[in-house]
This record gives C-alpha cells, sequence and structure tokens, in this order.
C-alpha cells in the first residue's frame, strides 16, 4: 500500500461535512464518474477554502474533523475524490456509508483520535502525508508526526482486492 | 443474554463472517433507483457481469426527477428501463405508476418483518418501520447486491429509544424524530441502529412509524426499527392474507422477530413527548432545531409538502385540517407532491387535492423533485423553504436556499401566514 496511499494534502476544518457539499445532488445525473471532475466540494462553505484553488486540485489526501461523509448515501461524494486523484481521506470520525464506500472502491478512510487530528492540524499549510502499512507519516511546517492506525482485516482486504465487487465477485456465489 | 430484534435478523441472513465485526448478509430485497443503479449497471455490463441475483427480489422505480426533465435524466431512466426488461424484473414502477421509492415501495408489501433490505438512498432507513432490516448503501454495494444477493456490514449495536406519554394534538411523528435528532446529533447513532420503543411507537399507524425510521440517518443511524406488530399485520395484510389464516397468526409469528426482554443495547434515550411542541430546524444541519415557538414570524417564500418522510396520505390530511377554506399567505407558493399515485388518487377521493388547489397550491406528479434540488421548486438564491422533507443541508433545496423542516401541519400553518408559526392556535 505504500505508493498508492498518501501525497499533498488539503485540511478541512469543520464536522459534519456532507455529502451534498462534497457533490451537490444536482450532478447526480451524470452518468459518468469522470464527468463530475469539475464540481468536488463545490457547495462547501468555509473560511478560506477555494474548491478551484491549486492546492485543492493537488491534493491526494484530505485531512477533516469528525462525521465527515454524512447525508446521503451516493457514491458520487468518493467518486468526485477519486477521479480528482484523492486516494485517502484521514478524519476523525466517518458516516457509515461514506466510509463503506471509500473502502468499497478500494480507497483508505483512515481514523485517528481527536488529538492526534488536532496535531495534524498545526501542521496545516503545505501537508505532505506518506503511508506505509498502518503506519503514518506526516510532514508540514518543518516538522513531521507519526501515527499509527487501525485497519481491521476486512477492510484490508476489500482495499487489496480494489473493492467490494471484485472481493465479492471471487468469493460468493 | 437476549437478542435485539436486529440481531435476530442479522443472524437469520448471515452467509459469511469475513472477522467478528463484519458480516456478510443474504438480501431479501433490492431496492433501485434511477439515480444511483445506472451506474452500477454500466460497470456490471463493462465487466460482463450483466446479469441479476433474483429478479424477483429486486424492485425498481423512476422517482427522483420523474417525468424526465432534460436528455441526462431520460437516459438515466433509459438506462434502468431497458435493464428492468432485459433482466426481467416485473416490479417496475415508471411514468404513471411511479412514486417516492420509500412510499411507493411499503404500499406494495415489498417489505416484511425480519427482512434485509438495501438501495441506493440514504432513506432506505424508512422500511424498519416494519420490523426489518433497511439500510442506505452506495453504488458498489448495490451493484453487489444486485449481482449476489449480499451485503456487507459492521456488526451495529442498538441504542434504544423510549418513547414514553402521549402525543398532544398537532404534534407529530416528525416533530419526535426532529427532537431526537437535536437531543443525539447528526453523528449519534452511526453505525447504530435505533429501535423505537414504546406506548407512543405502539400507538402509532405504519405512516407515522416510518416518518419515525425515515430520518434514523439524519441522526448517523444505520437503520431506524419498530417490533412488528398487529398495525403491522393489518397494514400488510392485503399481501399476507394467504400466507396466515388469520392476523392473529400473523401477529404472532412476528412476535419471533422482537427484542427479548433481556436484549443488550448500547445505550437508551429516554424521550416523554407528553409536553413536546411542533419543531422546527433553523440551520444547515438536522440537529439544528428549535420549538416552533422560537422560530415565530420567519418569513419564507415557499412551502414544500411531500417526499419519503412526510407526502403520504396521513401527512396530506393533517395538512388539509389547516388549509380547507384557508388561501396561501400572498407573495409565498405552495407545492404538493403527494408521494405516490395512490396517495394522490386517495387524496383526490377525499377531496384534500382540491383542498389544496383551493388554496392556491399547486398540485405536481409525485416525484422526489424538490427534496434534492433535482426538479419542481428548486429554490433560488436567498429564498426561503418551509418544508417536510428530511435535509437542510446547505443548497440541498437550490444553491443559496434556506430550508426549514417540519411537520405537515406546521408547513400548512407557515403556508396560510407567510412566516414560520405555532399551527395549533389555527386548529378547530
Amino acid at each position: 500500500m505504500k505508493k498508492r496511499f498518501g501525497g499533498p494534502a488539503i485540511c478541512l476544518d469543520r464536522n459534519d461535512i456532507n455529502t451534498d457539499e462534497i457533490i451537490p445532488a444536482k450532478y447526480l445525473t451524470e452518468n459518468s464518474k469522470e464527468a463530475l471532475k469539475p464540481f468536488m466540494l463545490e457547495d462547501l462553505n468555509l473560511e478560506g477554502f477555494d474548491c478551484a484553488s491549486e492546492k485543492m486540485r493537488n491534493a491526494k489526501v484530505i485531512v477533516t474533523r469528525a462525521n465527515f461523509g454524512c447525508g446521503s448515501s451516493r457514491e458520487h461524494a468518493v467518486w468526485v475524490f477519486e477521479v480528482n486523484g484523492i486516494n485517502m481521506v484521514i478524519a476523525e470520525s466517518f458516516a457509515r456509508i461514506f466510509r463503506q464506500n471509500m473502502f468499497n472502491c478500494g480507497l483508505l478512510a483512515v481514523e485517528l483520535k481527536k488529538a492526534e487530528i488536532d496535531q495534524i492540524f498545526d501542521l496545516c499549510g503545505d501537508l505532505e502525508v506518506e503511508v506505509d502499512g498502518t503506519e503514518l507519516k506526516v510532514r508540514g511546517n518543518g516538522r513531521e508526526l507519526s501515527f499509527s492506525f487501525e485497519l481491521n482485516r476486512f477492510d484490508h482486504d476489500l482495499v487489496k482486492a480494489g473493492g467490494w465487487l471484485q472481493y465479492a465477485n471471487r468469493k460468493y456465489s | 443474554m437476549g437478542k435485539t430484534i436486529a440481531r435476530k435478523i442479522f443472524e437469520a441472513h448471515t452467509r459469511d463472517t469475513p472477522t467478528p465485526e463484519n458480516v456478510v448478509l443474504d438480501l431479501d430485497v433490492v431496492m433501485c433507483h434511477e439515480i444511483t443503479t445506472p451506474i452500477a449497471i454500466n460497470d456490471l455490463i463493462a465487466r460482463g457481469l450483466d446479469r441479476v441475483f433474483d429478479p424477483t427480489k429486486i424492485k425498481v422505480v423512476i422517482d427522483h426527477v420523474t417525468p424526465s426533465k432534460d436528455s441526462k435524466t431520460a437516459t438515466q431512466a433509459k438506462i434502468l428501463r431497458d435493464w428492468a426488461r432485459r433482466q426481467n424484473i416485473r416490479d417496475f414502477f415508471d411514468v404513471g405508476s411511479n412514486g417516492v421509492c420509500h412510499a411507493l415501495f411499503p404500499e406494495k408489501g415489498f417489505v416484511r418483518p425480519g427482512y434485509t433490505v438495501i438501495m441506493g438512498d440514504s432513506h432506505t432507513c424508512t422500511h424498519g418501520a416494519f420490523g426489518a432490516f433497511a439500510a442506505g448503501v452506495g453504488t458498489t454495494d448495490l451493484e453487489v447486491g444486485i449481482l449476489k444477493g449480499v451485503c456487507s456490514f459492521r456488526i451495529p449495536e442498538t441504542l434504544r429509544v423510549n418513547l414514553t406519554g402521549t402525543l398532544a394534538d398537532g404534534v407529530y411523528a416528525k416533530d419526535v424524530i426532529l427532537k431526537i435528532i437535536k437531543e443525539l446529533t447528526v453523528s449519534g447513532a452511526t453505525d447504530k441502529v435505533m429501535e423505537f420503543r414504546g406506548p407512543v411507537v405502539d400507538a402509532m399507524s405504519m405512516e407515522s412509524r416510518m416518518t419515525l425510521c425515515n430520518m434514523a440517518i439524519e441522526a448517523g443511524g444505520t437503520c431506524g426499527i419498530c417490533l412488528p406488530d398487529r398495525v403491522t399485520a393489518e397494514y400488510l395484510w392485503p399481501f399476507i392474507g394467504s400466507d396466515y389464516p388469520t392476523i392473529d397468526d400473523a401477529v404472532a409469528d412476528f412476535a419471533r422477530w422482537h427484542s427479548d426482554a433481556d436484549a443488550e443495547y448500547s445505550g437508551e434515550f429516554n424521550l416523554d413527548v407528553s409536553d413536546l411542541v411542533p419543531q422546527v430546524t433553523y440551520g444547515f444541519k438536522p440537529d439544528e432545531v428549535k420549538d416552533v415557538t422560537e422560530m415565530e414570524g420567519t418569513p419564507v417564500d415557499q412551502i414544500y409538502m411531500g417526499s419519503c418522510t412526510n407526502g403520504r396520505i396521513e401527512d396530506l390530511r393533517e395538512a388539509a385540517r389547516l388549509l380547507k377554506g384557508r388561501k396561501l399567505a400572498e407573495g409565498v407558493r405552495g407545492i404538493l407532491s403527494p408521494a405516490t399515485p395512490k396517495v394522490y388518487n386517495e387524496a383526490l377521493a377525499e377531496g384534500i387535492i382540491q383542498d389544496f388547489l383551493a388554496a392556491g397550491f399547486c398540485v405536481t406528479n409525485p416525484t422526489c423533485g424538490a427534496c434534492l434540488g433535482m426538479s419542481n421548486g428548486v429554490l433560488a438564491a436567498g429564498e426561503v423553504c418551509a418544508s417536510t422533507t428530511n435535509r437542510n443541508f446547505n443548497g440541498r433545496m437550490g444553491k443559496g436556499g434556506m430550508v426549514h423542516l417540519m411537520s405537515p401541519l406546521t408547513a400548512a400553518a407557515t403556508a396560510v401566514k407567510g412566516y414560520i408559526t405555532d399551527p395549533r392556535p389555527l386548529l378547530d
């Protein structure tokens, strides 16, 4: 998993960022994932955040607070990240469906304790995340922090298989 | 230690337990609509896996934008329509017979106590009202459900929600669930089943129980669930009459799903509803809720009556109680979207549609429409809507718009006054 995950990160400093903010419902009439690409986080009103910024365009990782991805079941909220090159979200907690959608697509949804997320937010700016197994290295503001996260066997296997469809198609008749 | 209803359903449907925390369930019903299913269908075709596990267990409706409003939504509808035909899915509801999925499918008797149900729609938790485990899922889960008839879940804990007391006139299941979400917050029930218990639930109709379960997801809940009883059996009787000699037998059989007296819960939440007043949301999160009296006088531009939360006949009846003989306030527009053709027909027969029309409402066909800002009443920036729907997220009904969630009766009172108001003084 070393190469597939991590990269430049962007910090979204709010709890309860919902799926409508990640991808508004009016774009759910698209029938391809690629078509969602320009609309990532379009309705997120957050001080200092610009969904069209270069920093957002270059981000591979999102760091955020609690209950990320609440609301709708739309997997479009994961696909819009996927087609924009985002491979993992690090948060204090996730809404159930969003979290499951991430792993179902073979992407990482990493939960850290609030105090750890606070530490990462202190480094926000030119943040870079490196993943090695279940170890995270986070660099920013000239400092480096290390964290380990839990990944249960099933979620690990989903990521390894490339997603739930690949996993289930092999395993269940 | 005894078992909860959710635990019993899980045990009866376990296909696989990849870890002690994860379970793969066999599914009784997979529901599909035109927003989240077409990409699953296209992906299955691309992978050479264009088949379904059991066409009789797949229920399909075009409901979010119907009749189609443009080429894109027409394409979504066509993909679903062609697929249903190709896969011999008989329970497919198209223009003329379609309605909001979580109102339509219960009417058809598709959900029974003890069932496992998924749909690519977060408000699938509605069907827990029938004593089923019903959960919203993403498109990949839906795709695997269609193909294999299974879905994975982390084994959820159950939060027992005890509702005691008696609801006052003018206070409804919608007010109860808004109050619960306010207290639990939008993440208070994440990864949990919300089991609604107590005399208040026992006394509720199936319609009210569906309203209650519908918004479990707004507290983060995996599913809302009610214990199936005589009310459930009577609602389902047209569909289960040949399975049981009498309703009593059905009620007795349903009891096997009931949570045991010594079942284990992760927590309890108690609410005495006797003093509850109508509830209204004020912000962009469904836990931002106040008593209607604190919101008194907030001006609105539009009233929206409908959706999987409150577009059923009982909701329309309660709104019509207040609307009959009254008019929309000047400058306020009203939209009624009966949730299904059956609701529409009943409302016509009872003179309810006429009451809405006389009050100045526009009556649309059954559709999800404006609830998620898709069609039939999208807000402009700066506009305010009093809505009987379930989400008040920023931009939900249109970019820059503001949504206040409330019961149909409070929405009706707001319609005639032009500002948010307590409906109770207006009741005869």
